[in-house]
């Protein structure tokens, strides 16, 4: 291991970020951790502090730093509420990064990440033998939300009510695309997001549903690579470099106007973090296809116009929306994944208190630190059984994992679905 | 000394899961909000119940060992840096609200509840809990009291002091001391409530308190005002006040902030404007809307070069996003923010303004200037770099000039953000040599080892 001097050094690049801290503590007051422990660690402000320290030399506990660094969400709420305006997730990562290549990897995270995430094809393969398996160790519990837990016990999975991998995954089904713009004159390229991918295929199958009703021309390139956001949590610069390339690569195949997602997390991470995280070779690019990204929920109502119907039929479901932090507080996203909601014949929209507040999921911070981040899903899974919705809505599939988890092990009946599923099954039922 | 078995004694105490020692615990619990060094302490612990605290003095006592109590770790004056290895006792494992008495009008917190948590709570019954210091989303009902902070309302509603009925602390020794009551008349024994509000942890630590609610005013409005001078401004406060009307809030924002807050927040404000106020009223429907009416007139008449009166409640929000975003836009102009609170006789806002302006131009430095025009508490608040060690000596001289000239005009080195470390030495200046050894006395009675927060608001001389 180097000398703290060095890392001291590494610090400095950060330095002039980190002094527009000014330990106000406002933070406390909507960071989901420090909700659950009300440690000062836990919070941002803790752990500029932390950062700080380092900087300054003022103590010696790199791993410690590190390990406090990850007890985070990089859910972004004390960044939208931070008075002095304190980049944290761009710091945080940063940080991470410098650290973890300070101190390397944990073999865990580097098996994970640089020997199946960074090589998309591989990273295919591998869950698509998953999901053939999957049924073995795992049975139904929940019908209406779709989630499974362990045959036994498994200390890997503690009691997780989770939902499977797709047997068919969304690439094998729809593997390419490339259709010109219909009577909307637009054209869009698809992010299609791991998650979506190979768990909810579903809710790519209703993007491409929708946008050809709207006569959207659509580019899905093949082979596309993760958005990167899983090896930056962890501070690996190397893998995220390596799929940033690949995907630069991908989306350079064919012209478009609008770079659109159904994933919060893969919108934030292109439109935030690409740019400013991208070595020197790739930055233009990125910065150029973060520039005309886009949530599909914005998309459509922006740039498309979508509205709700005219003559609304009965409302046969209620329905309720949960904020993903990624376009809430990343993106300022809020008003139109409601109006997408609210343009699907059938449902009333119904909110919940908080609906902004995270759901807890954070990704790795999930595998990680279970109990807290079960703790901040009991919160949300209350808030929503307390409207009596059947449904719960939301711009993200790693809020909907999570959110799935915690509503099936409340045993609530409650079906969790992406705004995009309740407008294209609208489609289906009117074109049958 | 703290060891190994003292600290295996603590942990006894408040269980193993609260009570923390690792270098990141540590290192985050040695600064607060103000402008100090930050002062690494010897351990962490958060007890729950009122048993595990009262223990937890007693032990800090038996050993010696310096305590701080923390809240959220918001004080603006270096109230909750701890000692160098020194106990920090954390609040918020106790944050109940025992009681919320609508007959009786009080409410029974313990010491860690969020003030605007307990602000909702009450609101949900149709009660009031005015009290709203800057940082009252995550601030403590405990340090809240222990520092008598205030907040925008001071003019009408009064600060912390005035909704204190009574508490319970630990003396020094770990014996549960009781003061006040849940009557509005309380005349038995001393009146121990009023010595430890704002006794900033120095001479016991709270336990429970007892907080008088009031009925939630049915009505509120709220107008903007803009000056083309300060004299104009603040000679219509005091038409305003001259005139019985009393605002629940009337704020000010010099020229330096509204230029600030348009940058920030392009919000359309008049950048060339001098100062700007905005006011408050609330109560009775009929006198609300007549008091606007007049205090309306009174701006026009004198000579307020433009009036906004909002009429619903989202102007009312734009209204105050003005206000509340002035920290902000300034906080994002330089790395480091002075935010100061000498306050003045409200007749002497003026003078005040103008000698912060010469201040400024003295040390040539940048300085905006806003608060509670209405109770002659500014927040002037000095944009700085701290790294930039020149600069940082002018910026000394500066607060003692500003604390000069606040004293000379009759007012205080601090309106709400109490002593701590940051005023202490000036503490003498304001009061009298005899107010420092009365004072010095009453602690080394209370406290012979001093060890409750000890450096706090003043050196004792022991």
């Amino acid at each position: 291991m180097a000398s703290m001097e060095a890392l001291a050094r590494l610090m400095r690049e950060l330095e002039d970020q980190l002094i527009v801290c000014m330990r106000c503590g406002m933070c406390q007051s909507v960071c989901p951790v420090f909700d659950q422990t009300g440690r000062e660690a836990d919070v941002a402000r803790g752990k500029l502090a932390l950062l700080s320290g380092l900087m300054e030399q003022m103590f010696d506990d790199p791993e410690g730093v590190y390990e406090r660094l990850s007890r985070c969400l990089l859910c972004g709420s004390c960044s939208a509420n931070c008075p002095s305006g304190v980049k944290v997730q761009e710091i945080f990562l940063k940080a991470r990064a410098i650290l973890s290549g300070y101190m390397g990897l944990p073999p865990a995270k580097r098996l994970i990440l640089r020997g199946m995430l960074a090589r998309p094809a591989l990273f295919d393969r591998l869950t698509e033998w998953g999901a053939r398996f999957q049924t073995i160790f795992t049975r139904p519990v929940n019908d209406i939300i779709g989630t499974s837990c362990a045959r036994v016990m498994s200390p890997l999975l503690e009691g997780r009510h989770f939902r499977t991998l797709a047997k068919v995954p969304f690439h094998r089904q729809v593997p390419g695309m490339d259709r010109p713009a219909g009577k909307s004159g637009l054209k869009v390229a698809l992010f299609t997001g791991c998650l979506i991918d190979k768990m909810f295929p579903n809710i790519a199958h209703s993007t491409l549903r929708v946008l050809e009703h709207l006569g959207v021309g659509l580019f899905l390139p093949e082979n596309q690579g993760c958005c990167g956001i899983p090896a930056l949590s962890s501070g690996d610069l190397d893998t995220f470099g390596k799929l940033l390339g690949h995907n630069l690569a991908r989306f350079a195949e064919s012209d478009f106007d609008v770079l659109v997602t159904a994933c919060a997390t893969c919108t934030s991470t292109i439109h935030e973090i690409w740019p400013t995280m991208a070595e020197e070779r790739h930055r233009e690019a990125a910065k150029r296809l973060a520039e005309k990204t886009m949530d599909i929920n914005q998309f459509l109502v922006n740039k498309v116009g979508l509205k709700p119907p005219a003559g609304r039929a009965g409302s046969k479901h209620v329905v309720t929306y949960h904020d993903p932090c990624h376009l809430k507080k990343a993106l300022k996203v809020f008003d139109e994944p409601r109006a997408v909601i609210q343009a699907a014949p059938g449902y009333q929209l119904k909110e919940m208190a908080q609906p902004d507040w995270c759901c807890g999921m954070g990704g790795s911070f999930n595998l990680q630190y279970y109990d807290i981040s079960k703790g901040i899903g009991e919160k949300k899974a209350a808030q929503i059984m307390a409207t009596g919705a059947d449904t719960l809505a939301t711009g993200c599939p790693a809020c909907m994992i999570q959110i799935s988890d915690m509503l099936s092990r409340a045993g609530a009946g409650i079906a969790v679905r992406h705004p995009i599923e309740l407008l294209a099954e609208g489609l289906d039922e009117h074109s049958t | 000394m703290l060891n190994d078995s003292i600290i295996q004694e603590f942990k006894r105490i408040v269980g193993e899961q609260n009570a923390w020692n690792d270098a990141t615990d540590l290192h985050t619990y040695s600064y607060d909000a103000a402008v100090v060094d930050p002062v690494q302490p010897g351990l962490i612990v958060r007890p729950t119940t009122i048993e595990t605290l009262g223990q937890t003095v007693r032990l800090c006592n038996a050993n010696g060992l310096p305590l701080t109590v923390r809240g959220a770790g918001t004080n603006l004056s270096g109230g909750t840096v701890p000692l160098p290895d020194g106990i920090v006792i954390v609040t918020n494992g106790m944050k109940s609200i025992l009681e919320i008495n609508e007959a009786d009008m009080y409410a029974v917190v313990q010491p860690g509840v969020v003030t605007a948590q307990l602000a909702a709570a009450v609101e949900a019954k149709g009660l009031f809990y005015p009290p709203d210091p800057g940082s009252q989303a995550v601030s403590t009902i405990g340090g809240n009291v222990a520092e008598n902070a205030g907040g925008l309302r001071g003019l009408k509603y009064g600060v912390t002091r005035d909704y204190v009925m009574g508490v319970s602390f630990f003396d020094v020794d770990g014996n549960l001391v009781k003061s006040g009551s849940r009557t509005v008349k309380c005349a038995t024994g001393y009146n121990l409530t009023g010595l430890m509000v704002g006794s900033e942890g120095t001479l016991g630590v709270f336990a429970e308190i007892i907080l008088k609610l009031i009925p939630l005013p049915a009505h509120r409005k709220a107008m903007m005002a803009v000056f083309e001078s300060m004299e104009k401004a603040s000679e219509t406060v005091a038409a305003i006040i001259a005139n019985r009307i009393v605002p629940a809030t009337l704020e000010f924002l010099d020229n330096f902030t509204i230029r600030a807050v348009e940058d920030f927040s392009k919000a359309g404000l008049p950048t060339d404007a001098a100062a700007m106020l905005l006011v408050e009223l609330d109560g009775h429907a009929a006198q609300v809307e007549e008091d606007a009416s007049r205090v309306e007139a009174l701006c026009k008449s004198m000579g307020a070069s433009s009036i906004r009166v909002a009429q619903d409640a989202a102007e009312r929000d734009r209204v105050w996003a003005a206000r509340r975003a002035a920290l902000s836009a300034l906080a994002q102009l330089k790395p480091t923010l002075v935010l100061e609170d000498a306050t003045v006789p409200r007749s002497r806002i003026p003078a005040m303004v103008a000698a912060i302006q010469t201040i400024a131009k003295r040390y040539d430095l940048t300085i905006g200037t806003f608060g509670h025009a209405g109770d002659g508490n500014l927040h002037p608040t000095i944009l700085t770099d701290k790294r930039d060690t020149a600069e940082w000596e002018r910026v000394e001289r500066a607060i003692d000039d500003i604390f000069d000239e606040a004293l000379k005009m009759g007012g205080t080195l601090s309106g709400e953000h109490g002593t701590g470390l940051a005023k202490s030495r000036y503490l003498e200046k304001e009061t009298s040599a005899g107010t420092i050894l009365f004072s010095s006395r009453l602690k080394r009675a209370l406290d012979p080892k001093n060890i409750l927060n000890p450096g706090k608001i003043f050196s004792a001389k022991v």
